[in-house]
């Protein structure tokens, strides 16, 4: 056992920081917010993370999730418009998870040489999330099967080239779920990007009406139903957590320099300690949190390695949501109230991150969602999970 | 960054595993999940030969280096020994302000002679230690001692007053802080001084607290003589601090176990009482749950990588999230109860339940080691590095 960052993670996430502070600044975040945006190009050209958790027999880099997780951390601190979380952090994810070996082989090298964004799509419109939300039905099709329904908040679901879609069949129960890999361009698919409080963050409604989908576009691993696709929602959770843990510390951090310079009855405002005690408790959340995505990161690699079960993976992936999306959110909430007034405005970031914050708490499960999973673990089973 | 503990690890649990099925049965059979906080005054005296047991298979001091008769476990190790101990429900130890307090203490700071002196009898489970830090005029300011040391012909001569002196009616010992040089203030001119209990010049008069109990005592020093100085005079602070910093490392483990007890105890009430059906309630036992975890994982990387004896962000913000979450629990423990929780038992005064007792304890590790509003100046000023508190001396 040993819960601490090696040398060469330590330098993976310098190594993002720096390049972040310079491709994610605020001019960045604010042209991205305007669809102007370059944000991916560079991703892909001069870091190649959409290759990080790609095996090398599939090109891709060989890391695991402490590795993913440092890196959307880092992406959360900087509020990176780009569809780094919906490709990596989700989309290749649930191939990872759920895609047989010979799709793993056809697929992912070609995602790790960044040609195709990918998108993940489950809740129905007003859904919540979880299988029960579900917006797509399947049944048998002409090519294999034929989808049909509405998929609402996918994450990039408006610029990706290929979606993952979960689907139910007209039994709805967990065993008949599936993945299937749709191209976006697929006929039946229309989509439209929905505008969102949160414009760093691309969201998109789709309709798929008859789309047609060939027996090879099932994910092999999700033939067993719905364990094996929530394992791989999981991961993606963690990478989303591991964002939020970015926007809490950034949160923390954008409110302490700011108190320390800003001066009222002759002081620093940071001197008072109804706003130390503030500032103390953010960096509370903030630890919490980290400890919480790190654990889960590694939880995910022992996943994937066979070593940690399912049900390990989806306490780890709760604990880190709902910690890290609480952080996040209270920490940009209590951000912006010590800021003061140019915390109001839309010239300052910190309003960025709170609604950055707010959006995220919500996603892939909210923090209120995540924990009645844990309650449903400890309360309702016959074993308490351990 | 990995989590899986090695296949020497995995027999070591076996190991302590086979020994607490072998160990905490019979006699000690009725210790089972005794003895935590809010929980101390109980089995005393059963409590002290159970860490005789202890000592005798070797499980105390088992973090401590082997030249001084430890185990030297590695933390995994360590990690190991308190899950296992706290799933067997291990008593709580009468041993640990000795263990986990004067002991790295001493192995800091202490000379050869004292070392030699005081660690065996720790080791062994026969001499148990008490804190005396806090006085009436000296709580959150705790450099504001005002007892005394005068050294009279070479022996160190301590007067003065102790307050909130946790089983000092148990302990063989105390250390204390004492002013050495008589017109110092603050943290200056103080000296760590080891002083025996049983001597005419300590008198200890037990405090009732808010349980009806009486854990906590107020002790008196009249030229009461200290067998020791630990360091120079004038470093008394410098220790006493690195004490406190002893209190954040793996004691922590086995308080944690505790939690787990105490929340499983109030999770299987839920289930059997239909708290657990109530949305609310299940959110916050789930928060409950979550916030446990999470100290543990806060511990293991504390633990990881804290070596260096640096306070690293997660051990500054540990007891603050401790002490929190249990308080909280307390709470929660009472809205799961329902109507019962505001009922005693019938067997003599004031019979708590245990979850009233823990309702009512863990009210007090928000004051201890340090308040929360002490905490929280602490990881302002250190870890964010925000403004110091204003000090009028
Ligand atoms: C159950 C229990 C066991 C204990 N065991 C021991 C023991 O074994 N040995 C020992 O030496 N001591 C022990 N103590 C004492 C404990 O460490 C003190 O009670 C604690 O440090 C607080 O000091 P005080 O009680 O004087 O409160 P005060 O310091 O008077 O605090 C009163 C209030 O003022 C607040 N406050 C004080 N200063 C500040 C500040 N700068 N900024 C903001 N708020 C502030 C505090 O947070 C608190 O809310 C024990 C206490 C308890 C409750």
């Amino acid at each position: 056992m040993d819960f601490r960052f090696t040398d060469e993670q330590v330098m993976i996430r310098d190594t993002a920081r720096a390049f972040l502070a310079d491709a994610s600044d605020s001019a960045a975040v604010r042209a991205a917010m305007a669809g102007q945006g370059d944000a991916w190009a560079r991703v892909t050209g001069e870091m190649g993370w959409q290759a990080l958790t790609i095996p090398e027999s599939c090109e891709g880099l060989g890391l695991g999730w402490v590795e993913l997780a440092i890196v959307h951390e880092a992406a959360g601190e900087t509020l990176l418009v780009s569809p780094l979380f919906a490709t990596l952090g989700t989309g290749v994810s649930l191939l990872r998870a759920c895609a047989g070996e010979q799709q793993q082989a056809d697929w992912l090298p070609g995602i790790a040489a960044g040609e195709a964004t990918l998108g993940v799509g489950m809740q129905g419109p007003g859904k919540d999330w979880g299988l029960r939300g579900c917006g797509v039905r399947y049944r048998p099709g002409d090519a294999g099967y034929e989808l049909r329904g509405e998929l609402a908040s996918v994450v990039d679901g408006a610029i990706a080239d290929t979606l993952l879609v979960v689907a139910l069949d007209e039994t709805e129960s967990p065993e008949s779920a599936r993945v299937f890999r749709v191209a976006a361009d697929a006929q039946g698919v229309t989509r439209r990007q929905t505008p969102g409080l949160d414009q760093t963050r691309d969201l998109a409604h789709l309709q798929l009406s008859e789309v047609q989908v060939a027996e090879d576009d099932l994910l092999d691993g999700s033939r067993a139903g719905w364990p094996a696709i929530q394992a791989g929602l999981d991961l993606g959770v963690i990478a989303l957590a591991a964002e939020l843990l970015g926007t809490a510390q950034r949160s923390l951090d954008l409110a302490v320099t700011y108190t320390l310079e800003r001066e009222q009855f002759g002081r620093p405002v940071a001197g008072f300690q109804a706003l130390k005690h503030k500032a103390a408790d953010m960096m509370l959340r903030c630890e919490c949190a980290r400890s919480a995505v790190y654990y889960a990161a590694c939880t995910a690699d022992a996943f994937l390695e066979g070593q940690a079960s399912a049900a390990q993976l989806a306490e780890a992936a709760s604990i880190a949501k709902a910690s890290a999306g609480d952080a996040a959110f209270e920490n940009a909430g209590e951000a912006l109230q010590m800021h003061g007034g140019v915390g109001f405005t839309w010239e300052y970031d910190i309003h960025l991150y709170f609604k950055r914050a707010r959006a995220g708490r919500a996603q892939w499960g909210s923090s209120d969602w995540h924990r009645e999973r844990i309650a449903e673990f400890i309360l309702d089973g016959d074993e308490a999970m351990s | 960054m990995k989590l899986s503990f090695s296949p020497e690890n995995e027999a070591f649990r076996a190991e302590i595993r086979q020994w607490l099925d072998e160990n905490l049965c019979g006699e000690f059979e009725p210790l089972r999940y005794r003895g935590g906080p809010g929980d101390e005054h109980v089995f005393i005296d059963e409590r002290k030969a159970w860490e005789q047991r202890m000592a005798a298979g070797g499980w105390v001091g088992i973090g401590w280096p082997s030249q001084h008769g430890g185990r030297a476990c590695s933390i995994a190790e360590q990690v190991i020994f308190h899950e296992e101990y706290a799933r067997a429900g291990g008593p709580g130890r009468m041993g640990h302000i000795g263990e986990g307090l004067a002991a790295p203490t001493l192995i800091a700071y202490g000379s050869a002679q004292q070392q030699q002196r005081y660690l065996p009898a720790i080791l062994e489970g026969r001499e148990f230690w008490c804190q005396g830090y806090s006085e009436p005029g000296a709580g959150s300011d705790l450099a504001n001692v005002r007892s005394k040391a005068v050294c009279d012909n070479g022996v160190w001569k301590i007067t003065g007053q102790k307050v909130w002196t946790s089983l000092a009616h148990e302990a063989d010992w105390c250390f204390v802080i004492a002013r050495t040089d008589p017109g110092s203030v603050g943290n200056k001119g103080l000296g760590f001084f080891l002083v025996a209990m049983d001597q005419p010049g300590v008198d200890v008069r037990p405090i009732v607290q808010i349980t009806g109990t009486a854990e906590f005592n107020e002790v008196f020093f009249e030229n009461a003589v200290a067998a020791d100085i630990v360091g120079e005079p004038g470093e008394g602070w410098k220790i006493a601090m690195a004490l406190l910093g002893f209190e954040r490392g793996v004691s922590t483990l086995g308080q944690q176990m505790l939690f787990q007890n105490e929340l499983d105890a109030i999770v299987t009430i839920a289930r059997k009482n239909g708290a657990a059906k109530n949305p609310l309630l299940r959110q916050r036992l789930a928060q409950a749950h979550l916030g446990l975890r999470t100290m543990r994982y806060n511990a293991m990387r504390m633990l990881s990588g804290g070596e260096d004896g640096s306070l690293q962000r997660e051990a500054l913000v540990y007891k603050l999230h401790w002490a929190t979450w249990h308080r909280d629990l307390g709470e929660l423990a009472m809205d799961v109860l329902g109507p019962d929780a505001e009922l005693l038992g019938e067997n003599g005064d004031y019979d708590l339940s245990r979850l009233q007792s823990l309702f009512l304890f863990s009210r007090s590790d928000t004051i201890y080691g340090g308040t929360n509003q002490i905490q929280r100046n602490i990881i302002a000023e250190r870890g964010l590095g925000m403004p110091r508190e204003l000090r009028p001396r």
